[in-house]
Formats: structure tokens, C-alpha cells, sequence
């Protein structure tokens, strides 16, 4: 099919929004994504933040709305980890997949009305729309989505476990899997995100938001694992904001996809809030992956730690970009950001790009990007001890992404991911001439 | 064990190696020595087949098998073994891990079977204090922040598990305090055993007071210069190598 035309694009995908049973008190959110996304700029190759992630595959395929009643899915979570877990197949929800109801996590179909002003009151407030278009969209289409509320002082004692489970439908559809983190001062958390596809072949559009509020001293572990195929097109986001002393620690991997963007805002609202994040991107074939992150300091005696590292594979696209805004008010900032990309084939691309904006005078920023390929005087040491080529490439490439897998906490997140990768980078590693 | 015959092999464009001819007998060691530039490096590098190093004439024969036409873990497999001069860090490989798919891979080759991780532990922290490495070497990365001296440690460490039939050590002792090099010529020598053979590259005769050698070959542009007995190294530590411009070389 034909790409439709932006503007028809743009009212197409609104239209989803009539055939949606959605309770009242969404509404104003609805309408205020409504209105952005109708009269927002279409992306194209002359928008900054778009510029080398075309959405023109979007734009391939009409979408319907999703039917609502649970698609047949083979049952198999990939990730098994003792938590509080809830499990979505094309947004629909799958009590039987799920365990059982925890009063901290909540649907919002579910919520009461204590917890429907929760969500009335952070809900699109956490995210911007500013850099992040599909955000509006995400207002738009919200109808139903998770809380996830820790009281104060409170720590839950099992990490909260949210899968999103894409399966091929007959006709494409738009999933917009929305989750909302209420953490009180000095909560504590330990969550998971997981995106995952059935097969390879795939025809809905993923558009996840995820809002996190951090109070004071609160501090959250948020693992996001996008491991959905090939045909999916997923556009995401994560908007964290931090106060006082609060702490983020997130870790995000993604293997590609025909189209697969990814943002994480950080906001540090408050001073003392810290923030360390990681990140793995390993598109292969001819998948593109964009990640976009942006940290704003608004605050003084902040800290960002940001690392970065993507294996780009066969003929596949890359794109990173590092944005970490100190505002003048925020002296004493501490910012670090560090991206090394791995291209294992001669046709693999990477547009990689740090952007440090700095307004205040008393901050220590660095940045760091580098590009290499493998190293051809490892490979002939790892085979000259008998290891076949694919075997000393996969390895190399496992030990360039090795030490951020050893950095994640959560030992099931860890053990997965290990034994994930290592299967990929056996399997799919192509051997291709690169120049000494 | 090892023909070397006419070998001539280029790096970048030079001709390093012309016609050298060398022939090794089973439990025999050899010393390479020679000026630097002579080609003592490039000679166990082309036997081990590292890209770059380009054969443009003669030929190898390893246990009666053209060792040039195989691939660079087939002859690993086969039995040759190359100790590096500059071992190489890989950061994030555990030392653990790579040394268990190098052993795999000789032992696959040879028709037994995969250790099992016990097994091999064994084996592994056994080899690790045969060369006084401590076993926390083993769970850090491939040579990743060694010193120097602990680098080719584990060298040797690497040569033991794999049981070569031929171990060339380029270089191995250069850098290394008085102390390392009798552990590592220890550890070589308990490996020599009437079948093993060695190829000893050094610049300096020192290391030959621990590795006793049965032969000395001097090499000097390319090509064996001269060879003779163990006492040809004393020689040629008093001497220098200076005499090879005089008698033509």
C-alpha cells in the first residue's frame, strides 16, 4: 500500500479515538491530545529530533481500532521473575497470564475514585509533548492504562512486572499501552517493562508512554526491554521526573525493528536527584533504531550518569542522540554521557550525536562518542586458540555490551538477557569482510 | 614435527622471511635469535596464520599436513600453540569462559567430549597455580588490566590447558622481572616431554639459562644465519650481533 498523505495520516489515527469505551474522567487529557496532534507539524527530514528516523512506514498502513477481546497468544512469557505481573496482548489485558490483584497496581478501568484523581493529577502532566509528538497521540487514544502507586516510606516486596505482548491481527492496529508510576517520598520500586512479539511478523503500531514521578528520596530501578521483531513499528517514551534526592536508576535494551524510536526524558526537578541510565541497542538486518534521550537539570547538586552501547549488525540503522540541558540555575551539576557504538558489518550506519546545552558556570559535563568495529587483532587471538570465527566474533561482540549487562541489580532481568544474547549473537552474527 | 621449507612471507610490502629453512624433530626446543628486524617475530606469526603476514613462497609441513592451507583455529585445533608477545586485552570476554571454548574446541577436534564446568574449573585453577596466577585472574577479563608479567602468565596458563604438540613463545620473555620468567620457563618446562616441541624466540640469552635449548638458529634477514648448540647463545651474548654485517650476511 501507498503512503497516505501526513495530514490524512494524522486524521486517520485520530479517528480511532470514537470507537473507544473510555471513562469520563479521561476526557480532558483525550481532548488536549486531540487538539496537539491534529494541529502539530508533521516530522520530516527537516525536523531536528526526526531527521534520520523516516516515518514514512507508518504511513504504509491503515489502521483500525483494536477489537478489544483477547487474541490468541502461545503462553509463553519469556522473562520469568517472582513479581507482580500483569501481561497485555494488543493492549488487552490477560488476567490469566497475570497475577493476582496487588493494591499498589492498578488499571485504570479499575481505579477507585481516590485513585482516579491520582491518576487525574499526574497523568500527561510528567510527560512533555515539546519533544515528544507521539506522547500527544498517546493522550489522545488513553483509555486505559496501569498505575503503579507507592505510598510514602513504602517499598514493595516484589519488583512490578508489565509485559506487552504483540501479536499479528488481521487487520493493523494502534496499541498505545500507557503506565503511570506514583512514588511518594522515600518509596521504593523495582519495575519492569517488557515488549515482546510472538513471531516476526507483525502489523500494529506500538505507541507506549510511560510517566514516572519520583518524590523526595524516592528511588526506582525501571528495567525496559524491547524485544519485539522486524515488522512492528514501535514508537515509545519514558518521562521521569525527579525530586528532592530522588533517584532513578534505569536500564533499556532494544533489539530493532522497520521502525523503532525510543525517548527517555529525564527531568531533575528538585536538588540532590540523581540519575543513571543505561542502554543497549543491537538492530540487525535492515532494522532501524532510534534512541533519544534528554535530561533537563533544573536544579542544583544533580547528577547524570548516561552509557550507551549498540552492536549495529548486517545492514541495519542506528541512531543515538545524548541531550543533557543544564539550566542557569542548576550549578553544581554533575553530567556524564557516554555512547560507543560497534559496527559488525560494512554497510551497518550509526548517526550518532552528544548535545551538551550549558547555562550555568559551576558543572563538571563530559561526553564521549565513539565508533568502532571489531577488533580484528582480538579475533585472530581468540582463534588462534582454536575458536571459530563466528565464535570469536559473537564473543567480542558480547563482551562490548558485557559490562552493562553486569551492571543490571535485578538477577531474573540479568540471567535473561545474558542467556538472550548470547543466543542472538550465536545465531545471528553474520561473517562479513571488514577492513583491517 | 614442523618442515619449514623456502618460506619467504611480506608484511606491508616487505620481504621479511626469505627462504628460511628450518627443521624441528619431536621433543626437541629451538631458539630463534637474531637482531631485531631479522623476521624472529613475523616467523611465528605466518606458522600461527595471523592476517596481514602474507607467504609468498615455500612451504609447512606440520605433522606431514600443510599447515599453510589451514585455517587460523584449525591449526590451534591441529596442536600449534603461538604465545604472544603482546597479549591482547579484551575487556568484557571472561578469562573463564574463553579459555572453556578454546579447551572445547581442541578437545571436539581431537573426538572427546566437553568438559563440564566443574571439570574444567578444575583443571583451570589447577594451570592457574602452576603459573602462581591467583584464580581471581580467571573470572576478570581476557588479559584485561594484567600487568605485563601476569599477561604472559597466562600465556602459559593458556598453552598448558590446550596441550600443544608445537609451543612457539615469541618474545615471552621480554618484561618480565627475574621472578616471572622462572615461573613461566618452569611452567614450560614441566610441559616438555620427549613428544612436545618448542620454538623459543628471544632476544636475550637469559631466558636459555632456564629453557635449555637443543638447538640455536641465528636469524638474520630472513634467513637462518647460523645454528649450533646451546653454547652458540653465549657466543652470541658476548659477541653481539655486529659479526653478521662482518662476515656478509
Amino acid at each position: 500500500m501507498n503512503e497516505l498523505p501526513e495530514a490524512a495520516f494524522q486524521q486517520q489515527v485520530l479517528q480511532l479515538a470514537q470507537g473507544q469505551d473510555v471513562p469520563d474522567w479521561l476526557n480532558s487529557l483525550r481532548l488536549a491530545g486531540a487538539r496537539e496532534w491534529r494541529e502539530a507539524a508533521w516530522p520530516g527530514r527537516r525536523t531536528e529530533l526526526w531527521k534520520y528516523t523516516p516515518l514514512a512506514a507508518l504511513r504504509k498502513r491503515q489502521f483500525q481500532q483494536a477489537c478489544g477481546t483477547l487474541p490468541v497468544w502461545p503462553r509463553d512469557l519469556p522473562l520469568q521473575v517472582d513479581a507482580i505481573r500483569l501481561v497485555f496482548v494488543n493492549g488487552v489485558f490477560d488476567a490469566a497470564a497475570s497475577s493476582p490483584a496487588h493494591a499498589a497496581v492498578v488499571r485504570f478501568s479499575a481505579a477507585d475514585a481516590q485513585q482516579q484523581a491520582l491518576i487525574a493529577r499526574h497523568l500527561g502532566h510528567v510527560a512533555t509533548t515539546t519533544r515528544h509528538l507521539f506522547a500527544s497521540l498517546s493522550n489522545a487514544l488513553v483509555a486505559d492504562g496501569v498505575l503503579v502507586h507507592v505510598a510514602k516510606d513504602q517499598a514493595l516486596d516484589k519488583p512490578v512486572h508489565i509485559v506487552h505482548v504483540a501479536v499479528p491481527q488481521a487487520e493493523p492496529v494502534v496499541v498505545s499501552p500507557r503506565v503511570l508510576v506514583v512514588m511518594e517520598s522515600h518509596a521504593q520500586l523495582e519495575l519492569i517493562e517488557q515488549f515482546v512479539s510472538d513471531s516476526q511478523v507483525q502489523n500494529s503500531f506500538v505507541n507506549s508512554l510511560t510517566e514516572i514521578h519520583c518524590g523526595a528520596g524516592a528511588q526506582l530501578r525501571h528495567y525496559r526491554v524491547n524485544l519485539e521483531q522486524e515488522q512492528l513499528l514501535h514508537v515509545g517514551g519514558v518521562h521521569v521526573d525527579l525530586w528532592r534526592d530522588a533517584h532513578y536508576r534505569g536500564f533499556t535494551l532494544a533489539e530493532g525493528s522497520v521502525l523503532k524510536r525510543i525517548d527517555y526524558q529525564i527531568n531533575h526537578q528538585a536538588a540532590g536527584a540523581s540519575a543513571v541510565l543505561d542502554g543497549i541497542y543491537l538492530p540487525r538486518n535492515q532494522q532501524l533504531l532510534d534512541y533519544h534521550t534528554n535530561v533537563e537539570h533544573k536544579a542544583p547538586h544533580c547528577t547524570t550518569r548516561e552509557t550507551f552501547r549498540g552492536i549495529v549488525a548486517d545492514e541495519a540503522r542506528a541512531v543515538f542522540n545524548g541531550r543533557i540541558h543544564i539550566h542557569p540555575q542548576a550549578q553544581k551539576t554533575l553530567a556524564e554521557l557516554n555512547n560507543r557504538t560497534l559496527l559488525t558489518s560494512d554497510r551497518a550506519e550509526i548517526d550518532t550525536k552528544p548535545e551538551l546545552e550549558i547555562y550555568a558556570d559551576d558543572v563538571k559535563c563530559a561526553h564521549g562518542a565513539t565508533v568502532s568495529q571489531l577488533d580484528t587483532t582480538a579475533q585472530f587471538y581468540l582463534r588462534s586458540r582454536g575458536l571459530s570465527e563466528t565464535q570469536a566474533r559473537s564473543m567480542l561482540s558480547f563482551g562490548f555490551i558485557n559490562e552493562l549487562l553486569q551492571g543490571i541489580e535485578q538477577p531474573a532481568v540479568r540471567e535473561h538477557l545474558h542467556a538472550h544474547l548470547q543466543r542472538l549473537f550465536a545465531e545471528s552474527l553474520p561473517v562479513t569482510v571488514t577492513a583491517p | 614435527m614442523l618442515d619449514i621449507r623456502n618460506l619467504s612471507a611480506r608484511v606491508e610490502g616487505n620481504d621479511i622471511l626469505r627462504q628460511l629453512t628450518l627443521s624441528i624433530r619431536p621433543g626437541e626446543v629451538h631458539a630463534i635469535m637474531g637482531p631485531n628486524g631479522a623476521g624472529k617475530s613475523t616467523l611465528g606469526n605466518v606458522l600461527a596464520g595471523r592476517p596481514g603476514y602474507e607467504v609468498t613462497g615455500g612451504e609447512v609441513l606440520f605433522q606431514g599436513k600443510d599447515l599453510l592451507a589451514m585455517e587460523i583455529e584449525e591449526r590451534a585445533r591441529e596442536g600449534v600453540f603461538l604465545a604472544f608477545q603482546y597479549p591482547v586485552e579484551i575487556p568484557g570476554v571472561s578469562n573463564m569462559e574463553f579459555l572453556k571454548a578454546a579447551v572445547d574446541a581442541r578437545r571436539r577436534h581431537r573426538g572427546e567430549s566437553e568438559l563440564s564446568s566443574f571439570d574444567f574449573m578444575k583443571l583451570a585453577r589447577d594451570a592457574a597455580k602452576r603459573v602462581s596466577l591467583d584464580q581471581a585472574f580467571l573470572k576478570r577479563g581476557v588479559n584485561e588490566g594484567f600487568s605485563g608479567g601476569e599477561k604472559k602468565r597466562n600465556e602459559i596458563m593458556q598453552m598448558m590447558l590446550l596441550e600443544p604438540s608445537l609451543c612457539i613463545l615469541d618474545e615471552t620473555d621480554s618484561g618480565l622481572d627475574i621472578d616471572a620468567l622462572q615461573v613461566v620457563a618452569a611452567g614450560v618446562n614441566a610441559m616438555r616431554d620427549g613428544q612436545r616441541s618448542f620454538i623459543v624466540v628471544t632476544h636475550y640469552q637469559r631466558l636459555l639459562d632456564y629453557i635449555v635449548p637443543d638447538h640455536v638458529h641465528v636469524l638474520a634477514v630472513g634467513r637462518i644465519a647460523r645454528s649450533g648448540g646451546k653454547e652458540l647463545a653465549l657466543e652470541l651474548e658476548a659477541k653481539g650481533y655486529s659479526w653478521l654485517e662482518d662476515e656478509g650476511v
